[in-house]
């Protein structure tokens, strides 16, 4: 099976919000969570970057460790998803996550979280493949469908890349090539303790 | 003449042409890289300083998911899934070791002089109130708070994953709503109690013989609260105030400004003292139940009997006999 990874081009990124809005349009994402997100580094001065950030579906996933109810497991492609049916929104996962991932709708008193919300990789959840159960509680399965993720299908200049760990890092590589330049895997280090070498 | 000038012009125009042609591959390999001044996430990554983030500006209006990435998290997981299971393993195992064998070199704290049948008052109803009030949600709040550190080892493979996650969501609910409860107990207490607990002359004495747990017969003098129960008292009065406190910016995430980190800080300290927290309070349930005779009744009816008060507080006693008019059947502290 395939190892799926995210990977920005952080030098093709033109910060349109084109995959947000594809991500809360294709999974019907509640108010006020953002599965994806862009953010623009060094903001106006020379340099600057932006990079588009979700659920980056780590190696050895801390979210998965720290979470006292082991909501979390990883598919035969090395997405990390989690059960909303076990989840009890602590915030663990939160304060472990390097990317701010997870999110908890605000329910009731105080400040109570709901069940955990974050980027599925199109995979849906743990119920059965392209039910309303799944799509309510996950949004849409796209890889059941033989898909990939929306948000890297609807990126304008193609700098959002998801698909196989090394055909990616095979294309950004050879992208890099030809035009001489790159700023790097963002995140992957972080996330899959390699990066790809330039 | 003037056509060759022309052919002339036109021929350098063309060679000008070649030449800017075959140079024109050049200067865009020799173009500015972007590269070269762009960020870099290895560069920021090395220039953050402890509890530093990765971030940017965005568009939407969740301000938090501006940080890019939070690298102390691992630091975090590595507090949660290992150094937080020594401390309280050591903590709470280790306390209820030390329980075992006292009570196994020990045994039960007997009342020397037997039950004398007489009774005399020491907590009123609204003490035995605000005591089980606080203890009620503290037990809760314990057990609730351990299964969240715990459970997942100890308590879900018994249960199964489903059954498991149902107990730790109402477990969590639990734990936030009794919260509110155990504060206002924790602030009864205090109000209540601390006049009898301020440390005093007495209570050295008292700790110098070891609060006469260590040996039969010997049983220094002590006011209404001996040195080994205003350790107590203050205990649960810091530990409690500490709980409230870092558990006040859990209930409420990120309010007051703040950031992961903050709350990664918060919630570090609440586990850590609760830790200790609970192995003290083992200690505490256990000589006020089967470690000592005549102890549990303090809290239970509010009534203890006379001999059991004269070998632990007969200093109280003797007030208390004074208070009442009644003349002590013994002028002398037992000692």
């Amino acid at each position: 099976m395939a190892r799926m990874k995210f990977l920005c081009d952080a030098d093709r990124c033109i910060e349109c919000n084109a995959c947000v809005t594809a991500c809360k349009n294709e999974h019907d994402v509640p108010w006020g969570i953002n599965r994806r997100r862009v953010v623009t580094i060094n903001d106006g001065k020379p340099g600057e970057r932006s990079v588009s950030m979700a659920c980056m579906h780590c190696t050895d996933a801390p979210c998965a460790a720290v979470c006292p109810v082991n909501c979390f497991y990883t598919t035969a492609d090395a997405v990390v998803l989690h059960s909303k049916d076990l989840c009890i929104g602590c915030g663990y996962c939160f304060y472990a996550c390097p990317f701010g991932a997870p999110q908890y709708p605000r329910v009731g008193n105080f400040g109570s979280r709901g069940k955990m919300d974050k980027c599925t990789y199109c995979a849906g959840g743990p119920d059965a493949d392209l039910t309303t159960a799944e799509y309510t509680k996950y949004g849409s399965n796209r890889l059941a469908e033989g898909k990939l993720p929306l948000c890297a299908e609807m990126c304008s200049t193609k700098a959002l890349l998801a698909g196989d760990g090394a055909i990616i890092a095979e294309i950004y590589k050879e992208r890099v090539t030809r035009r001489g330049y790159g700023s790097g895997a963002w995140g992957w280090k972080t996330a899959y303790q390699e990066t790809i070498a330039l | 003449m003037k056509t060759a000038i022309l052919a002339l012009r036109a021929l350098a125009f063309a060679m000008a042409l070649v030449v800017v042609g075959y140079t024109a591959p050049v200067f865009a390999q020799q173009a500015p890289n972007p590269t070269a001044q762009s960020v870099n996430e290895q560069q920021l990554l090395d220039a953050l300083r402890v509890g530093g983030v990765v971030g940017g500006r965005i568009t939407i209006p969740d301000q938090h998911a501006a940080t890019l990435i939070q690298p102390h998290g691992k630091d975090w997981r590595d507090f949660h899934q290992t150094t937080l299971w020594t401390i309280g393993g050591v903590s709470i195992l280790g306390m209820l070791g030390l329980l075992v064998v006292f009570f196994l070199v020990r045994g039960r704290i007997r009342i020397e002089a037997g039950f004398s049948g007489r009774t005399v008052t020491r907590f009123g109803g609204v003490e035995r109130f605000v005591h089980w009030l606080t203890a009620g949600c503290f037990i809760i709040l314990a057990l609730s708070g351990l299964n969240l550190t715990f459970g997942k080892a100890l308590v879900a493979p018994l249960l199964g994953e489903g059954a498991f996650a149902f107990l730790a969501g109402w477990g969590k609910v639990a734990h936030n709503y009794l919260a509110f409860p155990f504060m206002i107990g924790t602030a009864l207490m205090l109000v209540i109690w601390v006049k009898d607990n301020i440390p005093g002359k007495l209570d050295l004495e008292w700790l110098k013989v070891g609060g006469g747990l260590l040996k039969k017969g010997q049983h220094p003098p002590a006011p209404r609260f001996n040195a080994g129960q205003k350790g107590i008292f203050w205990i649960v009065i810091i530990g409690g105030v500490a709980m409230s406190f870092s558990g006040w910016h859990l209930l409420f995430p990120f309010e007051y400004g703040n950031t992961v980190a903050d709350q990664q800080f918060w919630v570090t300290v609440h586990a850590v003292v609760a830790m200790v927290f609970i192995a003290v309070m083992l200690a505490h349930a256990y000589i006020g139940s089967v470690g000592m005779e005549g102890a549990y009744d303090a809290m239970g009816s509010g009534e203890v009997d006379e001999n059991w008060a004269r070998e632990h507080h007969s200093l109280w006693l003797a007030q208390e006999k004074k208070r009442a008019g009644l003349v002590p059947p013994q002028a002398v502290p037992a000692e």
